[in-house]
């Protein structure tokens, strides 16, 4: 029951982030590249002046997976960071939380260019 | 010696005649209304070439090649090719034609690139030039590749875009010193050179928008040029308006007291079904109007079941720089007019 | 031809038809959320194999990043996206498709100044300004003693 409950909330909270980013889309003349980079810069903001976390600790990752989780996880990187290395942490923290998420899209980028090739849309 | 008349037409005193004309497609072009009239429909959109780049290429010889041979010439018998397409620096064109030797123009009117070509022709003709191919074609994986996104990546077309269309096309034209006393038509009796518009429209997704402006100036400059009026035509086809771009090209037109509804329509708007096929508002692209021409219009002219045919092709002359500089979109059209029958002017 | 660009811009909305708002937002909602509610059954599987919150997030966007990159090399991705829209934009494995398709589109120009640096030509606008703002926000607890 909790699990399906987890579910549910993190359904309802990420669906309703991308919806939103929807309607961005749809209504303003925002490209898709630049409603991302507001969502990350968002995120970290949020992240920063913790409002983010308690949708976290209520949506996991209905609150994680949308690029809004990036940004706040960032924040919370450099955050941490500098809590236990000082000021060095304003440049290590942020790379240093995301670099799992990072890499791998590097990494999984890369064997896919090598393995498959664009298929035809036409 | 092509007579001025107006602003911006010519009549052509020795029309040139055209002698064969080829169009090829790939699948969505197959699926579309006009397929069963293409010379060739190849499914497969590689054309059997490691990249996208290289299939347009091939497309531009495959479609040279075959207009040549139905034309019943060789390569050595042409005087000049005047081809050209959208990617940058033209090489789909010049890499497609390089081995095949023929004297060589290119030309960039974006996607009017045939009506320019068919213009050039002509007057290319009218100074004593022999037999004249005239090329051009696109490739929608290209024109992604170069414009918008990679092909794999996931994003919305909004409902003004339109679809690159994967083909080309290819006519011969034979000048007045290489025509036979039975010449059969299509006679490209007359040209309007284009001038560049531009109303101020910046969404490179809506190109019809964009392009309409360029093609009232012209049609509207063609008509009064020539005193002519939309009836005395049969057919008045655009390039790759769309629906957008046609609805806007009506609207133009009405408010400069021309009525161009009952005899306009549009290759984006032919080559696809757009209720079924999922291009949005329509077909777009040099290969659109190039193999709509090819396959079906210049077909039914040298039949004679269409008798006059004022084909205004247009082009948006922007660039993904100028796009992402936040420039408008410039366009032009160019006009000729083509009949099935050499002595069948719709002027007098 | 006497319209200025106002008034043909007036005009070209009459007749540009508009996305359908309706249709597009409830389909970004469920496909958004689906992938989300999968995120989350990850983090539930992930963290029942014993690995603490954090590591269960992690390796969770991880799983999401490998999941969107199979997609995107065949050629599945886009085809979802065309429905989903932000559905599939928001979520990181829009992030991961951002990087994916341009490491696989130019790879015909080859793998160092195709695969290589084409890679980022999407996505690299939000590591830069996503790094960027937080290394701002880390200056600005810096300088407000908070470090």
């Amino acid at each position: 029951m909790e699990l399906i409950e987890a579910l549910l909330r993190a359904f309802f909270v990420g669906g309703l982030i991308c919806a939103v980013g929807q309607l961005l889309i749809d209504y303003t003349p925002l490209t898709p590249a630049r409603i991302l980079v507001s969502f990350v810069v968002l995120g970290v903001v949020l992240g920063g002046i913790g409002i983010y976390q308690p949708l976290l600790d209520f949506a996991g990752a209905g609150a994680s997976v949308p690029l809004t989780g990036f940004g706040a996880l960032l924040a919370k990187g450099v955050r941490d960071a500098m809590a236990e290395q000082g000021a060095i942490g304003i440049l290590t923290g942020g790379l240093t939380a995301s670099a799992g998420g990072i890499t791998t899209a590097i990494t999984a980028a890369l064997l896919v260019a090598l393995l498959c090739r664009s298929r035809d849309k036409a | 010696m092509a007579l001025k008349r107006g602003k911006q037409t010519y009549l052509f005193q020795h029309p040139a005649a055209i002698r064969s004309f080829a169009a090829i497609g790939s699948k969505r072009e197959g699926e579309g209304p006009l397929g069963e009239f293409f010379d060739t429909i190849d499914p497969d959109s590689t054309f059997g070439q490691k990249s996208w780049e290289r299939a347009e290429s091939r497309l531009h010889h495959d479609t040279v090649e075959l207009a040549v041979k139905k034309a019943g010439l060789s390569y050595a018998d042409l005087d000049c090719l005047l081809a050209g397409d959208l990617l940058n620096q033209c090489i789909g064109a010049t890499f497609g034609v390089r081995e095949l030797g023929i004297p060589y123009l290119g030309i960039y009117g974006a996607c009017s690139n045939m009506a320019e070509g068919l213009l050039l022709s002509a007057f290319l003709a009218e100074s004593g030039l022999r037999y004249l191919g005239v090329s051009t074609a696109s490739h929608f994986c290209t024109a992604e590749r170069q414009y918008r996104f990679p092909l794999e990546y996931g994003g919305q077309r909004t409902p003004t875009s339109q679809w690159t269309v994967t083909g080309g096309g290819a006519v011969v034209v034979a000048g007045a010193t290489a025509q036979t006393p039975d010449q059969a038509g299509p006679w490209i009796q007359a040209a309007a050179i284009g001038t560049i518009e531009d109303k101020g429209i910046k969404d490179a997704a809506n190109m019809g928008a964009a392009m309409a402006p360029a093609a009232a100036a012209t049609i509207l400059g063609f008509l009064s040029d020539t005193g002519t009026t939309p009836e005395d035509y049969d057919l008045i086809l655009t390039g790759d308006l769309g629906q957008v771009g046609s609805d806007l090209l009506y609207e133009l037109a009405i408010r400069e007291g021309v009525d161009l509804r009952s005899r306009h329509t549009d290759c984006g708007l032919l080559i696809y079904d757009r209720d079924r096929q999922d291009v949005h508002a329509g077909g777009s692209g040099c290969g659109c109007c190039a193999s709509v021409l090819c396959s079906y219009i210049l077909p039914s002219l040298r039949e004679g079941r269409v008798k006059r045919v004022l084909f205004a092709a247009t082009g948006a002359l922007l660039s993904p720089t100028s796009t992402q500089q936040g420039e408008s979109i410039p366009s032009i059209a160019h006009a000729v007019c083509l009949t099935s029958r050499k002595e069948d002017l719709p002027w007098n | 031809m006497s319209l200025t660009e106002s008034e043909y811009d007036a005009l070209t909305k009459r007749y540009s038809q508009n996305s359908k708002p309706w249709i597009n937002v409830p389909k970004a909602f469920l496909i958004g959320g689906g992938i989300c509610a999968l995120g989350q059954g990850l983090i539930e599987g992930y963290t029942r194999l014993g690995l603490p919150a954090d590591l269960a997030s992690g390796a969770c966007s991880m799983t999401l990043v490998v999941l969107s990159a199979l997609c995107t090399g065949l050629g599945i991705y886009d085809q979802i996206a065309r429905h989903a829209g932000a559905g599939t934009l928001v979520p990181i494995t829009g992030f991961a498709n951002a990087m994916v398709s341009p490491a696989l589109e130019f790879k015909s120009e080859g793998l160092i100044l195709g695969t290589g640096a084409k890679m980022f030509a999407i996505a690299g606008p939000v590591l830069v300004y996503g790094i960027s703002a937080s290394v701002l926000y880390g200056l600005i607890r810096f300088l407000f003693g908070q470090a």
